[in-house]
């Protein structure tokens, strides 16, 4: 196997996420475990951002739940390579459903940060952006440098979905910054924003 | 093929279940296409209120309706018991977080099976799925089906909890190999 050398791309994560979320208006963010978590954290807590601390692979999907379920809104997943790696079935599955309001982005360091720096397989050539385009997303691109970033920054809420990013950044590590982690206060926390209520949907039939 | 031992009025299961779906509201409808649940799925599939969400493994559609809940949608997860295992740790997310989910698990390995292939995971169903926090009603009778589906779904919906109701092999009928 061969292993590149040289840093795919001096992008800095952190400002890559912060550049990607300015304007993100009312759409909905899900982040994936580990650094991408504190990286939306750092940028800054919101009750529209979900963040999945565990159930690694399940980013992307639970982001096409999301979309199907909440049309009119712009659903954006941001994720590390190492997460959406373990769910790569999800690609397949987005691409048939078709989301127009979906955009699910990597940041791609190409190592596990929370591991240990292990290498990932994009480490080893494997091409996010090319199974995403190969499945039937509407987009797909890999994004290297900063004029790549501004034109993603704008197509991640433009676009029609279903939008794929692999968005390639330096190996540097920042401080840890840990949002709430409770899921159960997430989730009510979530659906109270977006639905007014936690138990918005419960006891169907029964209102009256 | 499959055969099927039960009666013509209980065999109607599939559409009596589609009817209590469609009841509760739900409107996402994950799969791994399976010939146990492949006449419910074909139902689905036809309604347009319904997204139809094809999936390559099962996890994903724990994942998926994890996400529906978050945007005020209601689903279910239609799988075969070989893909129970597929699914545990993704239901540490459904049990972390307190989301419904309900599923309908056809069952293999259970009842007059052929295919020893199917047996360690079929026979370990129950135990997997209540490790992971889920609660398993099963069902033998084809006429408690509809009903014990309807109970699931208000377990799972207005209780939030996470709820598997297992089909039996016996009334799905054993398939048959020539």
């Amino acid at each position: 196997m061969n292993v590149s050398h040289e840093p795919a791309s001096n992008l800095d994560r952190r400002a890559v996420v912060t550049q990607l979320l300015a304007g993100r208006g009312d759409s909905l963010l899900i982040t994936g475990l580990g650094s991408t978590t504190w990286d939306a954290a750092a940028v800054g807590d919101d009750a529209a951002n979900f963040y999945v601390w565990g159930g690694m692979g399940g980013a992307a999907m639970i982001g096409l739940g999301l979309a199907l379920a909440q049309p009119g809104r712009r659903v954006i997943v941001i994720t590390g390579d190492g997460e959406m790696l373990m769910g790569l079935g999800a690609m397949a599955t987005i691409a048939v459903q078709r989301p127009k309001n979906l955009a699910v982005v990597v940041i791609d360091n190409e190592v596990y940060g929370e591991t240990g720096m292990q290498h990932t397989h994009t480490r080893f050539g494997v091409d996010l952006a090319g199974i995403a385009a190969a499945a039937g997303f509407e987009s797909a691109r890999t994004v290297y440098t900063q004029s790549d970033l501004d034109t993603l920054s704008a197509a991640i809420y433009e676009a029609p979905g279903p939008l794929f990013a692999d968005v390639k950044v330096s190996t540097e590590r920042h401080e840890t910054v840990l949002p709430p982690r409770d899921g159960t206060y997430l989730k009510h926390r979530f659906r109270t924003a977006l639905l007014g209520h936690p138990e918005k949907g419960a006891l169907a039939g029964r209102e009256s | 093929m499959t055969t099927n031992t039960t009666n013509s009025d209980s065999s109607q299961w599939p559409e009596a279940i589609f009817e209590v779906l469609c009841n509760a509201g739900v409107t996402q409808v994950a799969y791994v296409p399976d010939a146990g649940h492949a006449r419910l799925i074909e139902l689905c599939i036809d309604n347009d209120a319904m997204h139809s969400v094809a999936l390559t493994s099962e996890e994903e559609g724990v994942a998926l309706l994890c996400g529906a809940w978050l945007g005020g949608a209601r689903g279910v997860l239609l799988m075969q018991s070989s893909g129970v295992g597929n699914c545990i740790n993704m239901l540490s997310v459904v049990q972390e977080c307190r989301f419904p989910l309900l599923t309908i698990v056809t069952m293999r390995g259970e009842w007059g099976e052929f295919n020893p292939w199917q047996v360690p995971m079929g026979q370990g169903v129950s135990q997997a799925l209540e490790n992971a926090g889920v609660i398993v009603q099963h069902v033998d009778d084809a006429g408690d089906l509809a009903e014990t589906v309807a109970a699931a779904s208000e377990l799972a919906f207005n209780a939030f909890r996470a709820v598997a109701v297992s089909v039996s092999q016996r009334i799905l009928g054993s398939k048959e190999w020539k």
